[in-house]
């Protein structure tokens, strides 16, 4: 992964004084509550409904085990003990105290950590691919370009006050695993023709309040010149987005106010004067780039003979079998698996990590997978590296600790926002539905039925939960001071990209396991032979669903 | 006098303050575009942009120019940062301003951008503020004041 040299340590550490320094003079009174908002923000500090909340950010996901463990130390010393791991890859603490900020970003900085940019009206924390570099469908490590973006976008002077927040996500796959068509830019890695490998550029995409899939800006991008395009599309999103109008303000609404064609040509125009620049990458620094990120030094297996080992071991203990089927998958390297652990287990918020199991990922990481943790966007964590030898012995670690609960990519692996028990945007509660639905079809043969199923669950319209793109998906209104549930179905975050589309009326929080037994039983009677979820819903359509749901009880 | 951030020390701004209601500018007085747009002399002229005023209008001039001031209304509209770096990148060689309402914890940024003059509103945090220029000492980006992204300096 990457490693800092004494210029990004410099930087990370004149970041802290500064924000010492903000600090210190907030509580001297010397800086507006108007005017410190944005300075924490940026430093990834929000006033919450309980307490501050503090967001780590996790470059692209990739974490050491060093760091895993000084973040267990943070959450003994400063917070409550355990912390979350969010819907852009980052760690979230929930009380933290704000005098005690400057120190805890001071001890991030000793292992290569910090909360730039997490939030505010700025670049935000670039992400990727879980898989990348392991993926058996990868055509290039994206990664190289997530820490090259993740350079040019810190304290970057021009972009820190945008009209709003400002996603960037990076694809280098066949499968979709980072959902760029939901993204202020997405950037896919793709070969042209010759077989050489470019960047395709998608603007527009995002979720929130107007959830919208992202256009082509730029078909085919050399990768020397990705950020100077990068640098255009925000000057132009800098000077024409909206800044009336919070909600009008992203990106997505400017592109469609000015239609693609107009928005390609504004960001051409400004690309004339920064192309060939001195900001142009240069073939060593994609290569130094490339160097963090070369493989680890694996062991040569044999790839048959480590499959057959790994179907002996399945069959002597089943369960451990319906793990390895659940929770791992293949790695392009042959004798290796990429195991997920699931922080979905029933009774437990989605995403939350205790600092005892932070520790214990981090050991075994250090015992099987290199040392190297991702967080993921579907809030687990990612051993990416795991011989299938070891499998057997990290698979009884994992159980022994409750995160090998074996629903990868089923309808209990939850992505859920924490909603509004800790969120003062919120409208509505999400943890408690979460739970609710979790704890209602807790019979695994049914979930494992139903097929791959992915729902995302939002307490409010910012759509932190991705509520849109989840296969169904479900947010929290507010209806006259009630905490209702709208429900919306046929959404997905892969590369044929939808957004979903609202099933009716909202729901009661009691009902709402009940409503989505109605819909997965709908989803089971209505199928045909192999048909996913989403593939039934897209040849039926809401109506079914609908009539079901809103049927009068008898 | 009134007094301003200029090159890094804090002295008496000689320029008169804008006037909206003048029809004539005298000499020596910053001017609103519409203002400027009227001028028959641009040589040592001074202008100052709205946010909702882009700076190529002025892109034929900007050898004459001698100050543009960029105003900020509200510190979180960063439109300005943006104009800054278009008119550098375009040759601005005068002096470029930022007034009304921006704090000093941006300061490294705008100087970064471009900006080698301050015009703070509330003036007697203008020494205090000096300090903020120094917030930073190394930077990833190219910009004004490093014409090189750090890609390019590492050793």
């Amino acid at each position: 992964m990457y490693v800092y040299d004494q210029y990004d340590q410099k930087i990370i550490d004149e970041r802290v004084a500064q924000f010492r320094d903000q600090t210190a003079r907030f509580l001297d009174g010397k800086i507006s509550e108007t005017e410190f908002l944005p300075l924490r923000l940026q430093n990834g500090l929000y006033l919450q409904r309980q307490a501050p909340m503090l967001r780590i950010a996790v470059p692209y996901g990739l974490l050491n085990s060093k760091q895993l463990r000084k973040l267990a130390d943070i959450t003994r010393r400063y917070d409550k003990g355990y912390a979350h791991i969010s819907t852009r890859q980052n760690i979230q603490l929930n009380w933290p105290a704000l005098t005690d900020v400057p120190d805890i970003l001071a001890e991030l900085a000793t292992v290569q950590m910090h909360a730039i940019q997490t939030s505010g009206n700025c670049v935000r924390n670039t992400t990727t691919d879980q898989f990348a570099g392991v993926a058996c469908d990868e055509l290039e490590d994206p990664r190289p370009y997530c820490e090259i973006i993740r350079q040019w976008s810190t304290l970057h002077p021009e972009f820190a006050f945008l009209p709003r927040k400002f996603k960037i996500a990076v694809c280098g796959s066949t499968e979709d695993r980072a959902a760029i068509h939901h993204h202020d830019i997405g950037l896919e890695l793709l070969a042209n023709a010759q077989g050489e490998i470019g960047l395709r550029v998608l603007v527009g995409g995002g979720l929130g309040r107007t959830p919208a899939i992202g256009s082509v800006v730029c078909d085919w991008l050399e990768k020397e010149h990705m950020l100077t395009y990068l640098e255009a599309i925000l000057r132009v999103y800098n000077k024409h987005g909206r800044r009336d109008n919070k909600f009008k303000a992203r990106i997505k609404i400017l592109v469609r106010a000015m239609g693609v064609e107009a928005f390609r040509e504004a960001v051409e125009k400004e690309w004339a004067t920064l192309k060939n620049g001195p900001t142009t990458l240069t073939e060593d620094e994609l290569i130094r780039a490339r160097s963090f990120f070369d493989a680890p030094d694996y062991a040569v297996l044999d790839r048959a003979e480590s499959t057959t080992e790994l179907q002996a071991a399945c069959d002597r203990d089943a369960i451990f079998g319906n793990w390895v089927k659940r929770n791992t998958q293949d790695h392009r390297v042959p004798g290796y698996r990429i195991v997920t652990v699931s922080l979905k287990s029933t009774g437990y918020a989605p995403g939350d990590v205790t600092a005892e199991q932070l520790e214990l990922i981090a050991e075994l990481s250090d015992l099987y997978s290199f040392g190297e943790i991702r967080s993921t966007h579907e809030q687990n964590m990612v051993l990416g590296d795991v011989p299938i030898s070891q499998l057997y012995a990290l698979w009884q670690h994992l159980q022994g600790a409750g995160l090998a609960t074996p629903n990868i990519g089923y309808l209990t692996d939850i992505i859920c926002c924490p909603g509004g028990d800790y969120c003062s945007l919120a409208n509505a509660k999400s943890l408690p539905v979460a739970e609710a639905i979790q704890a209602r079809f807790d019979d695994l043969d049914y979930i494992y039925d139903l097929g791959p199923l992915e729902l995302n669950i939002s307490g409010c319209m910012n759509a932190c939960g991705h509520h849109h793109i989840g296969h169904i998906g479900i947010l929290g209104v507010d209806k006259k001071g009630q905490e209702y549930y709208q429900v919306c179905l046929g959404g997905s975050q892969s590369k044929d990209a939808s957004i979903g589309k609202i099933l009716g009326p909202s729901f009661k929080q009691e009902d709402m396991p009940d409503v989505i037994d109605t819909i997965l039983s709908t989803y089971v009677t209505l199928r045909q032979e192999e048909e996913s979820f989403l593939d039934t819903y897209r040849r039926v359509g809401n109506e079914p669903f609908k009539e079901r749901v809103y049927a009068p009880t008898h | 006098m009134p007094r301003l951030i200029k090159n890094g020390a804090v002295v008496d701004d000689s320029w008169t303050a804008l006037d909206h209601d003048t029809v004539a500018p005298q000499a020596g007085q910053i001017c609103t575009l519409p203002q400027w747009l009227q001028l028959s002399q641009k040589k040592g002229s001074a202008v100052q942009l709205e946010p909702a005023e882009e700076p190529d209008i002025l892109f034929e001039h900007l050898q004459e120019i001698a100050l543009i001031v960029i105003n900020f209304p509200v510190f979180t509209d960063g439109r300005g940062f943006s104009y800054a770096r278009r008119l550098r990148e375009h040759g601005y060689r005068g002096e470029l301003r930022a007034g009304g309402h921006f704090i000093r914890d941006q300061l490294t940024y705008l100087r970064r951008c471009g900006f080698d003059a301050f015009q703070m509103d509330d003036e007697s945090e203008l020494e205090a503020a000096l300090d903020s220029l120094g917030d930073f000492t190394e930077f990833y980006q190219a910009a004004d004041d490093q014409p090189l992204p750090l890609f390019r300096r590492r050793v």
